[in-house]
C-alpha cells in the first residue's frame, strides 16, 4: 500500500559563515492516511527543520541534497513553486510554533481566514463568509461572527492558535504538520488546543504530523512515534511499543525525565548530562554515544536501523545485541 | 458610580473601536498636528480655488510697477505691474503639485524597489541597494541642477528630477522593513496555504509597512517643496510666467527689493514655511498616531 506521504533519505543543510552544516540527516518515515505520527526530540535536533523541508519553506541558506518526499505519489522536492502552491493550503498544510506572530496585524481575522478559502476553493464572498464562521465554531470560539471583526492583536494566545487551526483545517487538507502548536501556550490551554486537534483530527480523518519536545503529549495522540537526536531519526516505534519497551538509549533517558504523579515525593526530576553536539557532521558512530552509560566501542561504527518487532526500529547496536543476542 | 460606569464604556469603546478610529483619536492627541491639519486644508482649498479667489489673472499685468499693498492689490505687486496675491494662490498650486507628484512618483519607485531587495534578496537586493547608496552619494543639489540643465527646466521636468531622486530614503526603509517581515509566520503561513507571491508582497507585507512609508512620505513633501523653490530660486525650477513660491522668490536676489519691497518676498517665503512646517507636524503626529506599538 502506498503512503500518503513517505519520506525518504532527506537530508537538509545550511549553509552559514562557518561553512556548511547537515542539519536533518537522511531521514525515513512516512505517514498513512488517517494516522497521527508524532516526531519528538529536544531542541536543536532539527524537528522543524525537517517540517519545513517537506513544506518547502527553508528559505535562506537551507537546502534539502537529498533525498525524496512524496505526498500522494507525487515528489514534492522536484515541483515548482506553483505547482507547489497549488497543493500547499489545499492538501498540505501547517501550524507554527508562535501564534502571537501568525497572524498578519493590519487584517481582521475573518478577512485572513476567508482569503485563503477564496484562493482554493473558489467561493463566493459570502460561501467563504460562511464557511469562515462555520470553521471558527468547530474549533470552539466563542461569537465567531464577532470574532471575525476582530484584529489579531485584541485576540488572546489561545484563541489565535485555534484561528490558525481554524485556517489550516480551512480546505479540507488530507495533511496537516503541527509544529509545536502549543509551545507559547499556557499548560491549560495547551491541553485544550491539543484535545481540539484530537477531536477534529478524528472528525475529518486527516492525517496529522505531530512535532513537539514534550513527550507526554504524545501519549494520547499519537499512533506512532519517530524520535530525533542530532538530526537522524534514532526510533521508531507504535506509541504503546515506545512507552512499553523503548529500546534506544536516548529514548529511555527521554521517559525518565518525565515527571509522573507516581513518583516518590523525595525522586529527584532525572537529566540526560551533556549536551547535544553542536556539529555533527564528523561524528562516524552513535551520536548520542558520548552522553550514552552503555557505551561501548562498537558505538564509534555507523550505526544502522535494527528490528526490535513488528514497526519498531532504533539505531542502536548495543541494545540489538543485549536484547537480541546479536541476531 | 456614574463614573465608573462611563469609564468602563470607555475602555470598550476604544476597545471595539476600528483601526481607523484609534489613529483618529491618537492624531487629535496633537493639537499642533490639528492645527497643521486645518492650516493645510486652508491653504490647499485657498491654492485648488485659486481661479474663484484670485482677484486677477496671475500673469496679466494689472497695476502700476513695484506698487506698495493697496486695497486695490492686497499685497502689492511685482517690479512689472501683476497682483502679487494672484500670483501667490497659483504659486502655492504650483509648487504643492510639484512637491504631490514628486512625492508620488519616488515613493512608488521607492516601495517597489524596496519590496523588491528585500523580499528577493541576493543579486536583486545587492544590485539595487548599491544604485540607491550611488544615488544618496551624489550630492544633490548638484545631481539636480546638472539634470535640470540637460532636460529644460520646466514644471513637469522638475517633478520628474525630484520624483527620481527623492526615493533611495523610501526604499531603504521598505527593504528594511521587508526583511523583518519576510522571516514572519504569516508570511510563511501565507506561503504555505499557497497564495500567490503578487498577493504576498502586495497585500500581505506591503500593508505592514503603509505607516512608515506615509510618514517618511510627509517629510519627502516637505523636502521636495522645498527642493523646487531652491531651484526655482536658483532660475532652474519652474519658468516664468508660471509663478511658484520658489521663483516669486528670485526678485529678493536684487538688493532694492530685498530692503524696499518686502511685499514682493516675504508673503510667499512665509508661505513656505508655513507649509513645510505644517506637513512635518502632521507627519510627526501621523509617526505616533499609526504606531501599532503605541497603547495610548
Amino acid at each position: 500500500m502506498s503512503h500518503l506521504l513517505e519520506v525518504k533519505g532527506l537530508t537538509t543543510v545550511f549553509t552559514g559563515d562557518y561553512g556548511k552544516n547537515i542539519t536533518v540527516d537522511h531521514i525515513d518515515f512516512h505517514v498513512d492516511e488517517g494516522e497521527v505520527v508524532c516526531i519528538v526530540g529536544e531542541s536543536g535536533c532539527g524537528k522543524s527543520v525537517t517540517s519545513l523541508s517537506i513544506m518547502g519553506l527553508l528559505g535562506k541558506g537551507g537546502a534539502v541534497i537529498d533525498g525524496s518526499v512524496f505526498f500522494d505519489g507525487r515528489n514534492l522536492l522536484s515541483m515548482s513553486e506553483k505547482e507547489l502552491d497549488k497543493i500547499r493550503g489545499d492538501q498540505l498544510t501547517m501550524i507554527f510554533q508562535d501564534p502571537l506572530t501568525s497572524l498578519n496585524p493590519v487584517f481582521t481575522v475573518g478577512k485572513q481566514i476567508t482569503e485563503s478559502i477564496k484562493a482554493h476553493m473558489h467561493l463566493s464572498g459570502k460561501e467563504a463568509d460562511a464557511r469562515a464562521k462555520m470553521l471558527l465554531e468547530k474549533v470552539g470560539m466563542p461569537d465567531a461572527r464577532g470574532v471575525m471583526k476582530k484584529y489579531p492583536h485584541v485576540l488572546s494566545g489561545g484563541m489565535r492558535q485555534r484561528v490558525m487551526i481554524a485556517m489550516a483545517l480551512s480546505c479540507n487538507p488530507k495533511l496537516l504538520i503541527a509544529d509545536e502548536p502549543t509551545t507559547a501556550l499556557d499548560v491549560t490551554i495547551q491541553a485544550q488546543i491539543m484535545e481540539l486537534l484530537g477531536k477534529l483530527q478524528r472528525e475529518t480523518g486527516m492525517s496529522m504530523i505531530l512535532i513537539t519536545h514534550d513527550i507526554g503529549l504524545v501519549a494520547n495522540m499519537a499512533d506512532r512515534v519517530f524520535v530525533m537526536y542530532a538530526g537522524q531519526m534514532i526510533e521508531e516505534a507504535s506509541v504503546e511499543e515506545l512507552f512499553e519497551r523503548p529500546v534506544h538509549p536516548y529514548t529511555r533517558a527521554l521517559l525518565d525525565t518525565v515527571p509522573t504523579i507516581r513518583d516518590d515525593a523525595g525522586r529527584r526530576l532525572v537529566s540526560i548530562p551533556g549536551i547535544v553536539p553542536e556539529s555533527y557532521d564528523n561524528i562516524k558512530g552513535c551520536r548520542f554515544a558520548d552522553r550514552c552509560k552503555y557505551r561501548r566501542p562498537e558505538c564509534d561504527m555507523p550505526q544502522e536501523d535494527y528490528e526490535f518487532g513488528e514497526g519498531h526500529r532504533a539505531k542502536c547496536i548495543v541494545m540489538k545485541e543485549e536484547l537480541t543476542g546479536g541476531n | 458610580m456614574r463614573k465608573k460606569i462611563n469609564q468602563q464604556k470607555l475602555i470598550k469603546d476604544i476597545a471595539n473601536e476600528s483601526y481607523f478610529q484609534t489613529v483618529l483619536r491618537r492624531f487629535c492627541h496633537h493639537h499642533l498636528a490639528v492645527v497643521s491639519l486645518m492650516i493645510l486644508i486652508l491653504l490647499g482649498g485657498a491654492a485648488l480655488l485659486a481661479p474663484v479667489i484670485a482677484p486677477y489673472s496671475p500673469d496679466e499685468i494689472v497695476g502700476p510697477f513695484s506698487g506698495a499693498p493697496s486695497k486695490e492689490f492686497w499685497l502689492g505687486t511685482d517690479q512689472i505691474g501683476r497682483d502679487v496675491f494672484s500670483r501667490i494662490l497659483y504659486a502655492m498650486r504650483i509648487s504643492l503639485l510639484v512637491g504631490i507628484m514628486a512625492t508620488l512618483i519616488s515613493t512608488v519607485v521607492g516601495v517597489v524597489l524596496g519590496l523588491i531587495a528585500g523580499y528577493f534578496g541576493g543579486i536583486a537586493d545587492m544590485a539595487i541597494m548599491r544604485f540607491t547608496d550611488m544615488v544618496m552619494s551624489f550630492p544633490y543639489i548638484l545631481l539636480v541642477l546638472v539634470a535640470a540643465a540637460i532636460f529644460k527646466p520646466g514644471l513637469w521636468n522638475i517633478i520628474l528630477i525630484l520624483g527620481f531622486v527623492d526615493w533611495p530614503g523610501i526604499a531603504r526603509l521598505v527593504r528594511g522593513n521587508v526583511l523583518n517581515l519576510r522571516e514572519t509566520n504569516f508570511v510563511k503561513g501565507n506561503i504555505v496555504a499557497g497564495m500567490p507571491l503578487r498577493h504576498i508582497l502586495f497585500s500581505e507585507i506591503l500593508p505592514n509597512t503603509v505607516a512608515p512609508i506615509l510618514v517618511y512620505a510627509t517629510s519627502v513633501l516637505a523636502l521636495s517643496m522645498l527642493d523646487e523653490a531652491a531651484l526655482s530660486f536658483l532660475g532652474q525650477g519652474v519658468q516664468p510666467p508660471t509663478a511658484s513660491l520658489g521663483n516669486m522668490l528670485n526678485g529678493a536676489q536684487s538688493l532694492t527689493v530685498l530692503t524696499k519691497q518686502p511685499w514682493l518676498w516675504i508673503p510667499p517665503g512665509l508661505l513656505i514655511i508655513v507649509l513645510v512646517m505644517a506637513i512635518n507636524f502632521i507627519g510627526d503626529a501621523l509617526r505616533d498616531a499609526l504606531d501599532p506599538n503605541s497603547n495610548r
